[in-house]
């Protein structure tokens, strides 16, 4: 009924507004910086989460890596004494593995020794990484130059290394890449190949690929370096006996990765006694984020609300106050034969007009924000357009809610006492 | 206003009829009567002055005439329609179409000009907007405020405000105007250009209930009604 009028009503809500304008531009910045930090928050916590889910997406959420881990009284043992200290996956392990779960795709073997990588003079500690070729089919990463690793590597034990890009851009001169030779240890290897470093943006969980890393066959990593690592600390030599430091389990299906993990753990428990291994699920942390994530978003949401809630108490002081200096406006209203409807969805429009630039102006806050932390503190933010809409939402909501109860009150005034209010 | 646009009143017989109505004020343990029993009938295109002593309940009674309050006991009658019965809305509704008001203090809106000041009504009738702007220049300039459309009233004299207010009270067309000593803030000079506003109104045949303390100002009314300690003391015709 009031539709013809509706744009004259905001204009007359907007014309009080303006008339009343450092009052209005108060009472709006609790609802500007409501809405604004929120999506700030929000920003600033999706940004951290999405990071951490690509992190573990990295290792891959299909697959399952169990880690070589020195059992607490082997540490004891060695203590000062030259000491042959045994533990960890065995090779036999990794075929026990693939053999005993039908779901598991495929298993790759790495063995891990950190040696000097050397060309002519330039030397840089490498982390020498035996595996199979299966590897470069788990990690996807693409070939900068060359080939990765085969199979008639494996077979012939070949003397051939690829390179992680910046590891090759090390040791390499520029130029030569291909068929150049490292000497690691004792022994030379021959450049197959050069691949992609991964673009490392976190700080949190590894990447599966580290920086300065050469990749051999692990038939030939056995042969030359054999089992043994020999580790000189002050006063003593401390070899350890490791067989193998990580197998990595590629599951084909995503659903059964937890219960193939499960059946890992069992099993292991029966050969490893003194529980020299752990199983690490990419897929477990990634849920674990999820829930963290949730928690996150609960507490953000408290703070949210109650900062819109701070808003919102905000505009109805302001709307009170207004109904108060207007009773004598709302008395002519009324005399005229304004209903009471109307007085209530005149002052109603004032909160929305005033609610929803407050949250206009706080979602400009809140996209510039993020950009400074970004721009500044290097954090990644990702602005949400739920949480646009949910900010925007609840601002309106808020400004009609809290603007109900003046403009119910401002209703109800006596028209001939609100006549004679001064 | 001019006899083009506002249509004259052929009516005839009673629009307003009040039977013993009563206003009973509670003051702390006080009881005021403002009104002690007040009877009386209204015509059609009738101009009545209501006369008094300060305290006597004249505003208490143009209040009750517009519906702006309601009586205490006893019938108040508009166009045969008990007033008593109707809720807020029915109120709002009655004022809204019947009733044209203007106050001794002007109660001009002080944000809204001139134009928009007279357009309130018409706002509350739901006319089309792009009408009302013709109609409040019309009003504005049949008050001689023509050249003050965009004016608020704070850039106004009191006697052009009450011109304004005078506009506005007549913008909806009404039955009956109600005017609670409309010049009682006005020098002589103005208060007479208000008083030849009421009676060419009388003359297009509207009804027109004045409260005044000027005997002169009485003079232009066809009934003068005395009220003493809220009752009607008598009538002069
Ligand atoms: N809201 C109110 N509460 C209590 N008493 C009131 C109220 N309004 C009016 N009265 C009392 O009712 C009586 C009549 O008041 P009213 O305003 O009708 O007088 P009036 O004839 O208009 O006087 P004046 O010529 O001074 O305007 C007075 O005694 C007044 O004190
Ligand atoms: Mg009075």
């Amino acid at each position: 009924m009031m539709y013809p009028h509706l744009f004259q009503e905001v204009k007359l809500g907007l014309k009080n507004l303006v008339l009343h304008g450092l009052r209005s531009l108060l009472t709006m910045l609790g609802m500007v910086f409501g809405v604004g930090s929120v999506i700030a928050m929000l920003a600033v916590g999706e940004g951290a989460n999405q990071e951490a889910l690509e992190q573990i997406r990295l290792l891959g959420s299909n697959n399952i890596i169990i880690h070589s881990a020195k059992p607490i009284n082997e540490e004891n043992k060695a203590k000062g004494r030259t000491f042959l200290s045994i533990y960890g996956l065995l090779y036999e392990d990794e075929h026990t593995i693939g053999d005993t779960f039908a779901s598991v795709d495929r298993t790759v073997p790495v063995k891990i020794i950190r040696k000097e990588g050397r060309v002519g003079k330039r030397s840089q500690e490498l982390r020498v990484v035996g595996t199979t070729p299966a590897w470069f089919e788990l990690v996807r990463r693409p070939m900068v130059a060359g080939r990765p690793l085969l199979s008639r590597d494996m077979i012939k034990k070949a003397n051939v290394v690829v390179l992680s890009e910046s590891a090759a851009k090390k040791i390499l001169a520029a130029g030569k890449t291909i068929g150049q030779k490292v000497r690691i240890g004792g022994s030379y290897y021959v450049v197959a190949g050069i691949v992609r470093n991964l673009a490392s943006t976190g700080k949190t969980i590894k990447p599966l690929d580290q920086e300065m890393d050469g990749y051999i066959p692990i038939t030939s990593m056995r042969e030359h370096f054999g089992d043994v690592v020999v580790k000189r600390t002050a006063g003593s030599r401390l070899r350890e006996k490791v067989e193998l430091h990580q197998v990595i389990i590629q599951v084909r299906d995503i659903n059964e990765v937890e219960a193939v993990a499960r059946g890992i753990s069992t099993m292991l428990g029966h050969f490893h006694k003194n529980a020299d291994y752990r199983v690490e699920v990419p897929l477990a942390l990634l849920r674990q984020a999820e829930a963290t994530k949730r928690t996150f978003n609960i507490v953000l949401g408290s703070i949210a609300a109650i900062s819109l809630l701070v808003g919102g108490i905000g505009i109805m002081n302001i709307m009170l106050a207004s109904v108060t200096e207007r009773t004598r406006e709302i008395g002519i209203r009324r005399a005229i034969g304004a209903k009471r409807r109307q007085i209530i969805t005149q002052f109603l429009i004032e909160t929305a007009v005033l609610s929803s630039c407050g949250g206009l102006i706080g979602i400009a806050m809140g996209l510039f924000i993020p950009w400074l932390i970004t721009l500044f503190a290097g954090l990644p933010t990702v602005v949400t357009t739920m949480s646009l809409v949910l900010s925007i939402g609840i601002s309106l909501a808020v400004g009609i809610i809290f603007g109900l109860y003046p403009a119910s009150r401002a209703a109800h005034l006596d028209p001939i006492q609100a006549l004679r209010h001064e | 206003m001019n006899s083009r646009q506002q249509t004259t009143n052929s009516k005839t017989g009673t629009i307003i009829r009040l039977e013993s109505v009563e206003k009973v004020y509670h003051v702390g343990n006080e009881d005021v009567r403002a009104l002690a029993g007040v009877t009386t009938t209204i015509g059609y295109g009738s101009f009545w002055a209501i006369m008094g002593p300060s305290g006597s309940g004249k505003s208490t009674m143009l209040n009750l005439l517009g519906c702006l309050d309601q009586p205490t006991a006893g019938k108040y009658f508009f166009e045969d329609q008990d007033v008593n019965l109707l809720d807020d809305n029915g109120l709002s509704e009655l004022r809204l179409r019947k009733l044209g008001f203007i106050f001794q203090s002007f109660n001009l809106i002080p944000q809204l000009t001139v134009k928009e000041n007279i357009e309130l009504p018409l706002f509350y009738l739901n006319w089309d907007p792009k009408t009302t702007a013709g109609r409040a220049a019309d009003l504005a300039e049949m008050v001689g405020l023509g050249d003050r459309f965009h004016h608020r009233p704070m850039e106004l004299s009191g006697g052009q405000q009450q011109r304004v207010a005078f506009a506005r009270a007549l913008a909806n067309n009404p039955e009956v105007l109600l005017a609670d000593e409309p010049t009682g803030n006005l020098d002589s000079t103005t208060s007479a250009q208000i008083m030849q506003l009421l009676v060419d109104l009388h003359k297009s045949g509207k009804t027109i209930i004045m409260v005044t303390h000027e005997h002169h100002l009485a003079a232009f009314a066809e009934k003068r009604l005395l009220m003493r300690d809220g009752r009607i003391d008598h009538i002069e015709a």
